[in-house]
């Protein structure tokens, strides 16, 4: 595949960046990722995934826009108000660049769908908004051997780490298991600022150009920690547990759970 | 000891809003109980009935996880900075 005049045009600024080139592009153009949630992280991460010629994009997500989802969700608009995120990321994606394929799931990922949904992706990228699904990206990614760029938001802290399975720490290395439900209030009844899902879903974003590109360090092995109020960025290191229920020595979760039956998963 | 403990936006109700607070323990476990007298109520919130720090929470040490060092007898020395990180699942 030859790049065309106008994507030499289109792509300059990055062709020109020393380990990227015409062949980086190309990587780019070729690579498939799927993002999980068109939201307050999604929304920044494929904007830029999509900008930068990422080939195929999958976007995963079941809700409709509303109203409230534009202070933070900025790939939406609103006359998209009413119409399924997916669409409506779709549309705008393909305004920015028609060279992206964008593949719709307008669903949410459960154990039945997620394994034959995130099978044909290069790297998944989550930015779903609850414990549930959290775990059960991170466990199909492991079982299915897909790499991972995980972020998570919280009022005004932001968390990140990218996960290859089999050779980094997974996210039940990190966290074994979900807080029971009830514990920790979701977005919807926390409150979140919008650039702080930005600043979040852009660095999963250049994770995931990293990881295509093979360029630099993926946040691998540890957690990056963002306080957006003191506007510092932290790293504490996260090692691969010989004990986790999913990637450890002795797995107890060997096959996907459905979500009632998360606080019950034992720690050999 | 002075010992920096950085505090999560979850618990910081319980510390007056304060995002860093100084305590003092020569070992995680002592660092716990003094953050237990200073913000009563602490404990319950970072540990499970069992006293053990919960699933879902990680107390770092420096860079370092406990889990990986000696747990809650992690000693500590002047200096030392403490972050305790818990799981955070916001997305949308």
């Amino acid at each position: 595949m030859e790049l065309r005049e106008d994507q030499i045009e289109r792509y300059s600024r990055q062709i020109i960046l020393p380990n990227v080139g015409g062949k980086g592009q190309k990587k780019l153009l070729a690579a498939k990722v799927l993002i999980i949630g068109a939201g307050g992280l999604g929304s920044p991460a494929a904007l830029y995934l999509a900008s930068a010629g990422i080939g195929t994009i999958g976007i995963v997500d079941s809700d409709k826009v509303e109203l409230n989802n534009l202070q933070r969700q900025i790939i939406h608009s609103v006359k998209e108000v009413g119409r399924p995120k997916v669409e409506s990321a779709r549309d705008r994606i393909n305004a920015i660049n028609e060279d992206v394929k964008v593949i719709t799931y307008n669903l949410r990922v459960t154990s039945l769908n997620i394994l034959d949904i995130i099978k044909d992706y290069d790297i998944i990228m989550d930015g779903s908004d609850n414990f549930p699904t959290r775990y059960l990206v991170n466990d199909a990614c492991v079982l299915s051997k897909k790499p991972l760029s995980h972020g998570g938001i919280f009022r005004f802290d932001g968390q990140a780490i990218t996960i290859i399975p089999g050779e980094s720490a997974c996210y039940r290395c990190l966290f074994s298991e979900p807080p029971p439900p009830g514990l920790v209030p979701s977005c919807q009844e926390a409150g979140i600022l919008g650039a702080v899902a930005g600043v979040i879903g852009v660095i999963q974003a250049n994770e995931v150009l990293k990881f295509v590109l093979g360029l630099g360090n993926v946040l691998t092995g540890k957690l990056l920690v963002f306080n957006a109020l003191e506007s510092s960025f932290r790293q504490v290191k996260v090692h691969r547990d010989p004990k986790c229920p999913v990637c450890g020595e002795n797995p107890t979760v060997t096959k996907l759970i459905d979500y009632g039956q998360f606080c019950q998963i034992k720690r050999r | 000891m002075a010992i920096k403990v950085m505090i999560p936006t979850p618990l910081q109700k319980l510390t007056k809003n304060r995002a860093d607070v100084e305590a003092n323990g020569s070992s995680i476990r002592e660092l716990i109980d003094d953050l237990e007298k200073s913000f009563p109520g602490f404990k319950e919130r970072i540990c499970d009935e069992t006293g053990k720090v919960r699933r879902f929470i990680n107390i770092y040490v420096n860079e370092e996880d406990v889990r990986f060092l000696k747990q809650d007898n992690t000693s500590l020395k002047d200096g030392d900075e403490v972050s305790i990180i818990p799981a955070i699942a916001g997305g949308r």
